[in-house]
C-alpha cells in the first residue's frame, strides 16, 4: 500500500447518524430491489395487497348488502390499504438486526463499525418503505378505478395529508426500532417481527372497523394507538367530506388529530430509543451482537 | 496518552449458560477469560495461541466492543472499550475467519466500498485502495463479481480485505487462515507481513490455533488455555524454556496398553504425550535429560513395545504448550473444557 493516512478525527454525532442512515439506504434498496425474478416482486408488492383488499371487498359487501355507496366504504378500503405501511416499514427497519445477523453475518462488523447503529437501521427501512409506498398506490388506485372510492385529487387536502404521512412514517420507524431492539434479544427468528406486531394491531387502529365495535375494556388499546389517529387523518386528507362515517374520532378536529399524533408519536419515539439502547446494551453484555441459530 | 495499542488488566469474561428447560433455574456459569493482563505496543503483530475454546474469540469480541467483559478494563489505542467504544472503533477493524460474511448480492467492489463509507473514507480514495488490495490477494479479477459467485476461500480473502481497507491503527484478525488451503493461506499471511512492515505504527492482533502460523508470523505469542494467558513472549523466548530439555519424537508399535501418563510417571520425564494410530503410535517425550530416555526404552520393552523410530528435535511452541498444560492442543480440543 502506498498510501499511511490515518482515518480522519471521530466524525460527529450527526455526521457519524447521517452517513450511517445514508448508506444503509443504500444497502437497503440493492437488498429490497435485488428482484432476480421480477414476477415475484409483482406477486408481493402488486398481487399480494390487492388480494388482501379484494378479501375486505368482498366481506364489505356480503355484510352491507353490496352497498358500495356508502362512505363506510371508502373509509374501509382507504385504512386497509395504509395500514400496508405499518407493517412494511416496522418490518424494513427492525429485520435488519436478523437479516444482518443471521443470513449475512455481518452485524458484528456493523457493531464494531464507527456507525450509528439505530441510524443504520432506519436507513434499512427506507427501502420497505419505498417499495411499501407502492403497494400503497396501488392499492388506492384499484380502488378509485374499479370501485368507487370518492377520491378526487383536486379536493384533497395535500398539505394535511403529507403532514400525517411524514409523521406516521416517522412514528412506525421508531417503533420499527424498538421492535429491532428486541430482536436483537430473541432468539427465535423465524418470522417477521414487524408483521406479526402489525397484525396483532390491525383490529385495534380503526382500520377497517370504528373502536366501538370492540369491547370496551379493549377500546384503550385503540385509543393509545397513535396508527389510529394517523389512519383517521390521512382517510380525512383525502376524502374529508365523509367524516362522519366512523364515529370514534368525528368530535376532534384535524389540528387535534395532528396534536395527538404528534405527541404520541413523540412518546413513543423516546419509548423506542430506550428500549432500543436498553436491548442494545443488554445484547452486548450477554454476547448475543454475533449469535447465530443453525437453521 | 499511552504508546500502548492494547491493554488489558484483569480481564474477566463469565458467560451464563441457561439450563434446559427442565432446569432452567440452575444457571450455569462459564469462565471464558480470567484475569487477563495484556500489554500490546504499537508495531507489534501479537498472536493468541490457544487449543478452540480457549477464549480467543471472547477477547477480540471485548476489544472490538461487541461484547462487554464482566471484570476487569481494557484500552484500545489508549481508549477504555466499555466508556469511550464510539472512540475506539473508528480506530480499529476486524475479521473473523471460518466464515463467509457479506453481502452476496452486492459486488467485491460493492461489498468493501460500502464497508469504507462507514468509516468515512472518500470514494475515489476507497475504490484505488479496494483496487491494490485485491490484486495483492489474489483477487483483482473479481472486483465485479457478485460476491454469492465466490467460493468460500474467496470470500475470506474478500472479508480479510475489508479488515485492512480502512487502514486502521489496530487490527483484529481472528483465525484469519481457517478453512483456507495451504496457497491461499500463504498468500494472506504475507499480505499481513508486508501489511505492517509498510508502516510501523500499525498493530495487528490475530488469534490461531495454528502452531506454525503464530511461530512464524507473531512477534510475540500469548499462549492461552482455558481463559488463562499461561505465558506471554516471543516465540524464541518461550521456546528457551525447554532449551535445556530433551525432545523426543518416537514412532513404535501399538502400545498395548501403555499409556503416556504411565510414561510420565518415570523419573525425570517432564511430559508424554501418545497419539495412537492404526498399527501404531506417536510418542512426544519431553525430558528433564536426556538419560532419562533409558527409563523410558526399558518400559517399552517391558510392554513389547517395539521402536520404529525415534529422533530427537529442536523445541516448537506445540512443545510450549505441552509444557504448560501437560497435554496437547489436540488433547485439550478432544477433551473439551472440563475438569
Ligand atoms: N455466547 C456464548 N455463550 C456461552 N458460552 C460461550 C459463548 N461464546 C463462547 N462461549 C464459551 O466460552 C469459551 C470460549 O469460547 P471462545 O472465546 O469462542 O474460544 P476460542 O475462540 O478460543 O475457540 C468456550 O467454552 C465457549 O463454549
Ligand atoms: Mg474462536
Amino acid at each position: 500500500m502506498t498510501t499511511t493516512t490515518r482515518n480522519p478525527l471521530p466524525a460527529s454525532r450527526w455526521k457519524e447518524s447521517w452517513r450511517s442512515f445514508r448508506i444503509a439506504t443504500w444497502l437497503g434498496w440493492q437488498i429490497e430491489s435485488n428482484w432476480t425474478d421480477p414476477f415475484l416482486f409483482a406477486i408481493y408488492s402488486i398481487v399480494k395487497p390487492l388480494a388482501g383488499a379484494a378479501i375486505l371487498v368482498v366481506m364489505y359487501g356480503i355484510i352491507s348488502g353490496g352497498n358500495f355507496e356508502d362512505p363506510l366504504f371508502p373509509y374501509i378500503y382507504l385504512g386497509n390499504a395504509f395500514y400496508i405501511y405499518v407493517g412494511a416499514v416496522m418490518t424494513g427497519v427492525s429485520w435488519a438486526v436478523i437479516d444482518d445477523r443471521e443470513h449475512y453475518k455481518t452485524l458484528k462488523y456493523m457493531y464494531a463499525a464507527p456507525i450509528r447503529i439505530p441510524a443504520y437501521l432506519l436507513g434499512r427501512g427506507v427501502a420497505r418503505f419505498l417499495t411499501g409506498s407502492f403497494s400503497v398506490i396501488v392499492t388506492i388506485v384499484a380502488g378509485v378505478l374499479f370501485l368507487h372510492v370518492p377520491l378526487n385529487p383536486l379536493q384533497a387536502d395535500w398539505l394535511l395529508f403529507f403532514l400525517a404521512l411524514f409523521l406516521g412514517i416517522v412514528m412506525l420507524a421508531m417503533l420499527g426500532l424498538l421492535l429491532g431492539g428486541i430482536s436483537l434479544l430473541i432468539v427465535n427468528h423465524s418470522w417477521f417481527i414487524g408483521e406479526a406486531v402489525a397484525g396483532a394491531l390491525y383490529l385495534f387502529s380503526g382500520a377497517i372497523f370504528p373502536l366501538e365495535v370492540l369491547p370496551a375494556w379493549l377500546r384503550p388499546v385503540g385509543f393509545a394507538m397513535p396508527m389510529t389517529y394517523w389512519l383517521e387523518l390521512l382517510r380525512r386528507s383525502l376524502v374529508g367530506n365523509v367524516a362522519q362515517a366512523f364515529p370514534t374520532l368525528a368530535t376532534f378536529s384535524n389540528l387535534e388529530l395532528l396534536g395527538i399524533l404528534l405527541g404520541l408519536s413523540v412518546v413513543f419515539g423516546v419509548i423506542s430509543v430506550f428500549v432500543f439502547r436498553r436491548c442494545d446494551h443488554l445484547a452486548r453484555e450477554r454476547g448475543l451482537i454475533d449469535m447465530t441459530t443453525h437453521y | 496518552m499511552s504508546s500502548l495499542a492494547i491493554e488489558t488488566q484483569d480481564l474477566g469474561r463469565i458467560y451464563k449458560i441457561r439450563g434446559s428447560k427442565k432446569e432452567k433455574k440452575i444457571r450455569k456459569e462459564l469462565v471464558a477469560l480470567a484475569d487477563v493482563n495484556l500489554q500490546i505496543e504499537r508495531g507489534e503483530l501479537f498472536g493468541l495461541l490457544g487449543p478452540n475454546g480457549a477464549g480467543k474469540t471472547t477477547l477480540i469480541k471485548i476489544l472490538t466492543t461487541l461484547l462487554a467483559p464482566t471484570s476487569g478494563q481494557a484500552r484500545v489505542s489508549g481508549f477504555d472499550i466499555v466508556t469511550d467504544a464510539a472512540r475506539v472503533r473508528p480506530l480499529i477493524n476486524m475479521v473473523s475467519g471460518g466464515e463467509s460474511s457479506g453481502y452476496g448480492l452486492l459486488t467485491v467492489r460493492e461489498n468493501l466500498w460500502m464497508f469504507s463509507q462507514f468509516y468515512g473514507l472518500p470514494s475515489k480514495e476507497a475504490n484505488r485502495r479496494i483496487e491494490e488490495l485485491l490484486k495483492m490477494v489474489g483477487l483483482g479479477d473479481r472486483i465485479h463479481t457478485k460476491s454469492s459467485d465466490l467460493s468460500t476461500g474467496l470470500r475470506q480473502k474478500m472479508n480479510i480485505v475489508r479488515g485492512f481497507l480502512t487502514d486502521p491503527e489496530v487490527l483484529f484478525l481472528d483465525e484469519p487462515t481457517l478453512g483456507l488451503d495451504v496457497g491461499a493461506s500463504r498468500d494472506v499471511r504475507n499480505f499481513i507481513r508486508h501489511w505492517l512492515e509498510v508502516d510501523e505504527t500499525r498493530t495487528l492482533l490475530l488469534t490461531t490455533h495454528y502452531m506454525v502460523e503464530a511461530e512464524e508470523l507473531c512477534d510475540r505469542v500469548a499462549i492461552i488455555n482455558q481463559g488463562r494467558v499461561l505465558a506471554c513472549d516471543s516465540p524464541a523466548v518461550l521456546k528457551r524454556r525447554l532449551q535445556k530439555d530433551a525432545i523426543f519424537e518416537v514412532a513404535t508399535s501399538p502400545l498395548n496398553g501403555l499409556t503416556g501418563a504411565a510414561i510420565e510417571a518415570l523419573p525425570e520425564v517432564r511430559t508424554a504425550t501418545a497419539a495412537e494410530h492404526d498399527g501404531g503410535a506417536t510418542l512426544n517425550l519431553i525430558l528433564v535429560e536426556e538419560a532419562a530416555l533409558a527409563g523410558v526404552i526399558n518400559i517399552f520393552t517391558q510392554r513389547n513395545v517395539r521402536i520404529l523410530n525415534l529422533s530427537k528435535r529442536e523445541p516448537t511452541l506445540e512443545d510450549v504448550f505441552i509444557d504448560l498444560v501437560g497435554r496437547s492442543m489436540a488433547e485439550v480440543e478432544e477433551g473439551g473444557q472440563d475438569e
